[in-house]
């Protein structure tokens, strides 16, 4: 159990570090994801399951999904999904010829 | 019309210029000043020249880092200063740090009588089996009433930033994509059809089961929050609004704020940290025990899970 914790401890430093170092949004907003995940863990190791249920509804649920509405908001996340398409033509150009390629 | 003067008396009056030039109605300049066209601006080609030339040097002067000694010394001077402010600030915490007393020790000051007695007494004092519940809902309560006013408030000041105008809703529909929903996602709807009857029922569990096993209000708020959330991903806005909309979340938010502090706020005006409430404490163990604690955790739990969707419903679509 021993090695279990120090594995999650370390997993946690880095997680931490990578989300300041990580260059897009997307990817450091899913890495904060992991990081409330494992400190939901480590919450239930330290026996405190409470605060683990409240760690993981609220760090790695909703401030996450919020974090993603934000960014879809200022446009930092691309959609290419196929309802868009017909809405801007000149995006649709673009996809097609990523396609072909 | 109802004046006690004529029309062309009325005219003279000063009352009625003044209204005449709140309106707008009468310029007072035009009959008074000798008004001329406005120029178009001219510019010939030897100040131009000049213009631009004294431009170029000027952006010279003050970008190219070379030339510009001040600006060299600045940047150099600014480095090695924010790099020693830093590693100043470091070494003061750290030597506050090295005066704080040692983790586990008997004899910290955060070692008193305060937490040995809410331990021993708590569950003859509350009736929770559950200390901390016992602790927040009941010793604490007024705590936990300033923490749910806080959320309350914290939707309110979202609700300012980003609630969007009905009238201005049909403009930018066509830019923005906060009207959007995505289209059925068969796998989204079928995962939300098992999970989301399962996470709202874990919730309720964690919120009603609060003075015996670990969780409260917070927790399970927070859980049926997430479910909605996953609800409405799901099924979109339409199919939620059925059954909860602002009205919804402003009568829940209403009834249990004001329950909570009716109950509650006894303890601001007399000082006294336990009064006898009059319900019985019953066996601890059950449900229906510990007095007030059960009623107020439901109330926490409303209140939070109201606050969670909320802030969704804002973010994505501007008010629910």
């Amino acid at each position: 159990m021993k090695i279990f914790q120090i594995v999650l401890f370390i997993f946690l430093i880095v997680c931490a570090i990578s989300v300041t170092f990580s260059k897009n949004l997307l990817n450091s907003i899913i890495i904060f994801m992991s990081y409330s995940l494992i400190m939901s863990i480590i919450w239930i190791l330290l026996e405190s399951p409470d605060l683990a249920i409240t760690e993981a509804a609220v760090g790695a649920g909703i401030t996450s999904i919020l974090f993603f509405v934000t960014l879809k908001k200022i446009h930092a996340i691309i959609a290419l999904d196929e309802d868009k398409v017909d809405k801007h033509p000149h995006k649709s150009v673009s996809i097609k010829k990523g396609e072909a390629k | 019309m109802s004046r006690l003067l004529s029309e062309e008396e009325y005219r003279k009056t000063k009352a009625f210029k003044i209204k005449r030039w709140y309106r707008g109605e009468k310029d007072p300049y035009i009959g008074r000043v000798e008004l001329t066209p406005q120029k178009p601006f001219t510019e010939d080609v030897k100040t131009m020249k000049q213009r631009i030339h004294d431009e170029a040097i000027l952006k010279r002067n003050i970008y190219d880092i070379e030339r510009n000694k001040k600006l060299q010394i600045f940047s150099k001077f600014y480095h090695v200063v924010s790099i020693a402010f830093v590693f100043t600030l470091i070494a003061i915490l750290l030597y506050i740090v090295s005066y704080l007393p040692p983790v586990g020790n008997a004899a910290n000051p955060d070692n008193n009588e305060v937490a040995a007695k809410y331990i021993e007494d708590g569950m003859k004092d509350t009736g929770a089996v559950n200390i901390v519940t016992g602790m927040i809902l009941d010793y604490r309560a007024f705590d936990t009433l300033g923490e749910s006013n806080v959320l309350f408030i914290a939707t309110c000041t979202v609700l300012i930033l980003l609630r969007m105008d009905k009238n201005s809703e049909k403009k930018e529909e066509e830019d923005n994509d906060r009207l959007y929903e995505p289209k059925n996602d068969i796998i989204l709807q079928k995962v939300a059809f098992f999970l989301v009857p399962m996470i709202i029922i874990f919730g309720i569990y964690v919120i009603l089961n609060g003075h015996l096993s670990p969780g409260g209000g917070f927790s399970g708020g927070a859980i049926i929050g997430s479910g909605l959330i996953l609800y409405v991903n799901a099924f979109g806005f339409k199919k939620i609004e059925r059954f909860f909309t602002q009205k919804t979340y402003k009568w829940i938010c209403f009834v249990a704020l004001l329950f909570y502090c009716l109950a509650k706020t006894y303890s601001f005006y007399c000082g006294s940290h336990h009064l006898e409430t009059g319900i019985p404490l019953g066996t601890p163990g059950d449900i229906l025990s510990s007095g007030l604690i059960l009623p107020l955790n439901i109330c926490v739990g409303m209140v939070v899970a109201c606050t969670m969707y909320a802030f969704y419903a804002m973010f994505r679509k501007g008010g629910f």
